[in-house]
């Protein structure tokens, strides 16, 4: 009898010790989730970046169905991670566009500054009376810098089919 | 003689040789050099538009290591650098640079080196790298970075073997310049300081045999016939078959003291070296059935197919495609405007008989024949299946990488699946998952960082709003003391 406890006050010794040492920090289902968006932190799914999007998700206030850039792979990758049935895009967060990335017409720039705190990921270099350019190479083609500019000077490039790009798909003959 | 091993697989395909002698293309009109070297590499253009150049003067310049200087191959104008559709399966235009030959065939004045022996290894791998010399084997590999190791090389291979049917530019090349090749060769051997030398050459070439036999004479190469089994021409394979040592997936020859080199790159070294010469020609096979007369012709990096179609008789009735490299590795080209490139070792036109009927493709019945073939011992039945259910993974672990795309599986397989297509349609999907992570990974990095550095600066904003309160504060009260005495 004594030693039985003597086994339990061990165990629940090391149980609290485990609650206090190993506790799992945030919520593991949400690093999961974040990690299958495309991380263009566009915000079209009414979310301020993609994170407090898988955020809602985790906690079932959004659906799988709600992220343009990410596309049809994003969404059958989600409902295979939860467990659910795949289902389309929800088109009134947008539509699935080919990819590409914000161009500055340097002559039309008037150095106002205005597209610069939008960009999620720092990708526009520039500074007051100055003119911007966008780092091509960081832009995600979140199209957030398009909206503040007063001249309408940024545009959309999508990204040239170059043969260096290219990969082989089974369609090809 | 050494007794020889044998690789997994492989296949005994039907040779078509030819026996002309190679003769000289005419100057083109144009020249077209693509500035893509190999996957993503670029040169850049040192030359504008308006420029006149010289045969042999540089025209763009290297670099990365994967990357080697352009040489303009006949003196000429430099018309345009635009985007032309070039030699590569996407069949999709890329920047090139453009030039319209004068005709005179002006050339750069060439600095031959009489006793290689004098300079240092050093010296000559620069040389090379600056001759713009690459594996002419077909993959265009930078020489210089693959004669640059830090393994010590006991056996250099001159690969003679190809063996692809339809291709006999290397073998109509060690006929006419064997002396020049065990030069070549030599001189290879002396930069990487390797012990052993072996020159493999097909059983079923014993002209060139003979002739390398003369040229070797008294020099210490080992002269080495090889079973033409396809795909012993394939570096991995050579080796297996030269040595027995299978070399592990993933691992490159020179890890293990092998060092590979094709006989048209070792006869480019030979000019290079000797001769001071840059690499501005190759030979090329033009042959198949869609071709009226098939040979092999020396022609200028950057000459038009069409040109050499025009000289080899023009198209017969009945072609029906156009292929750049042999009929199991080469890549279908749409158009015969596309240049010859550095790595262009044959252009295959075939009709409609030479490609059969094509039967339709029937489903897999996992009858293992693919396996059987296989000369890097893959199981591609299991990796055609992960690949169409696209489980790139298991791909991944089934050493989807390892495959070299000889194409045997695709002969062997009774149902007529195209497992190659499908492999490389998998490897492009692996490559294309793993660039969007990469690229997701720093967005979210660079996202993170800003909202950091924007909490950050919200803080200190905060701090400095409220230090300044407290003085306005202090000066307030202050002031009211400075008051109250009153």
């Amino acid at each position: 009898m004594l030693l039985l406890c003597l086994i339990f006050i061990l165990l629940g010794l090391i149980l609290g010790y485990a609650a206090q040492h190993l506790k799992v920090q945030g919520d593991p289902i949400v690093e999961q989730i974040n990690a299958l968006l495309p991380q263009t932190q566009c915000g079209q799914c009414k979310y301020p970046g993609c994170k407090p999007y898988a955020l809602a998700i985790a906690q079932g206030e959004a659906d799988i169905n709600q992220c343009p850039p990410g596309g049809e792979q994003t969404i059958s990758a989600l409902a295979n991670l939860l467990g659910t049935e795949t289902k389309p895009l929800n088109a009134e967060f947008g539509t699935v566009k080919a990819p590409a990335v914000a161009f500055i017409i340097e002559q039309d720039c008037i150095g106002c500054v205005k597209c610069i705190p939008p960009c999620p990921v720092d990708a526009i270099l520039g500074a007051s009376k100055q003119m911007h350019t966008v780092i091509a190479s960081e832009c995600t083609g979140c199209e957030l810098c398009i909206a503040p500019c007063p001249v309408d000077c940024i545009i959309m490039i999508p990204i040239a089919n170059k043969p260096s790009q290219w990969q082989w798909s089974t369609a090809h003959d | 003689m050494t007794k020889l091993a044998h690789f997994h697989g492989g296949l005994e395909l039907a040779a078509h040789t030819l026996s002309a002698p190679i003769i000289d293309s005419s100057l083109p009109e144009e020249l077209i050099y693509p500035l893509l070297q190999r996957a993503n590499s670029y040169a850049t253009p040192t030359v504008k538009i308006g420029d006149y150049v010289l045969k042999g003067q540089i025209i763009a310049s290297a670099n990365s290591p994967f990357t080697t200087p352009v040489h303009a191959a006949s003196s000429g104008i430099v018309k345009s650098i635009e985007p032309r559709i070039i030699a590569h399966p996407s069949n999709l235009a890329d920047d090139c640079i453009v030039i319209e030959t004068d005709g005179l065939d002006e050339a750069l004045a060439s600095s031959p080196c009489f006793d290689y022996q004098q300079e240092t290894p050093e010296n000559l791998r620069t040389k090379i790298h600056q001759a713009g010399i690459v594996g002419l084997g077909g993959a265009a590999f930078p020489t210089a970075t693959k004669l640059t190791t830090k393994q010590d090389i006991h056996t250099l291979i001159i690969n003679g073997a190809e063996c692809e049917p339809y291709i006999s530019c290397d073998a109509s090349l060690i006929l006419q310049k064997a002396t020049e090749i065990v030069q070549g060769a030599l001189i290879l051997q002396y930069i990487l300081q390797a012990k052993h030398c072996i020159i493999a050459v097909e059983e079923n070439m014993p002209q060139a045999t003979q002739a390398l036999k003369q040229a070797i004479n008294a020099h210490s190469i080992q002269l080495t016939p090889v079973p033409a089994i396809y795909p012993t021409g394939g570096e991995r394979q050579l080796i297996q078959v030269l040595s027995g040592t299978k070399l592990p997936t993933k691992s490159r020859p020179a890890e293990y003291g092998f060092i590979c080199q094709n006989v048209g790159t070792t006869y480019a070294v030979y000019q290079a070296i000797i001769q001071g010469l840059a690499l501005t020609e190759r030979i090329i096979t033009v042959t198949g059935k869609g071709i009226k007369q098939p040979q092999n012709i020396r022609t200028r990096i950057g000459t038009p197919i069409k040109h050499l179609i025009t000289q080899s008789g023009g198209y017969s009735k009945d072609v029906q495609r156009l292929i750049m490299g042999g009929s199991m590795m080469g890549i279908a080209l749409n158009s015969d405007e596309i240049a010859v490139t550095k790595a262009s070792n044959c252009i295959l036109a075939m009709t409609s008989d030479e490609l059969e009927n094509k039967p339709v493709e029937m489903p897999c019945i996992r009858c293992g024949d693919c396996a059987t073939v296989c000369p890097e011992e893959l199981l591609p039945q299991q990796l055609y299946w992960y690949g169409r259910s696209e489980q790139l993974e298991q791909c991944q672990d089934y050493q989807l990488f390892s495959c070299i795309e000889c194409g045997c599986c695709d002969v062997a397989c009774p149902s007529h699946i195209p497992l190659v297509q499908q492999f490389r349609a998998a490897k492009g999907a692996i490559i294309i998952k793993e660039k969007q992570v990469e690229q997701a990974n720093l967005a979210k990095a660079r996202f993170q960082n800003q909202q950091q550095r924007r909490a950050r600066e919200e803080q200190e904003q905060l701090a400095k709003a409220e230090k300044r309160k407290a003085t306005i504060e202090k000066m307030k009260a202050a002031s009211l003391a400075k008051k109250k005495p009153l």
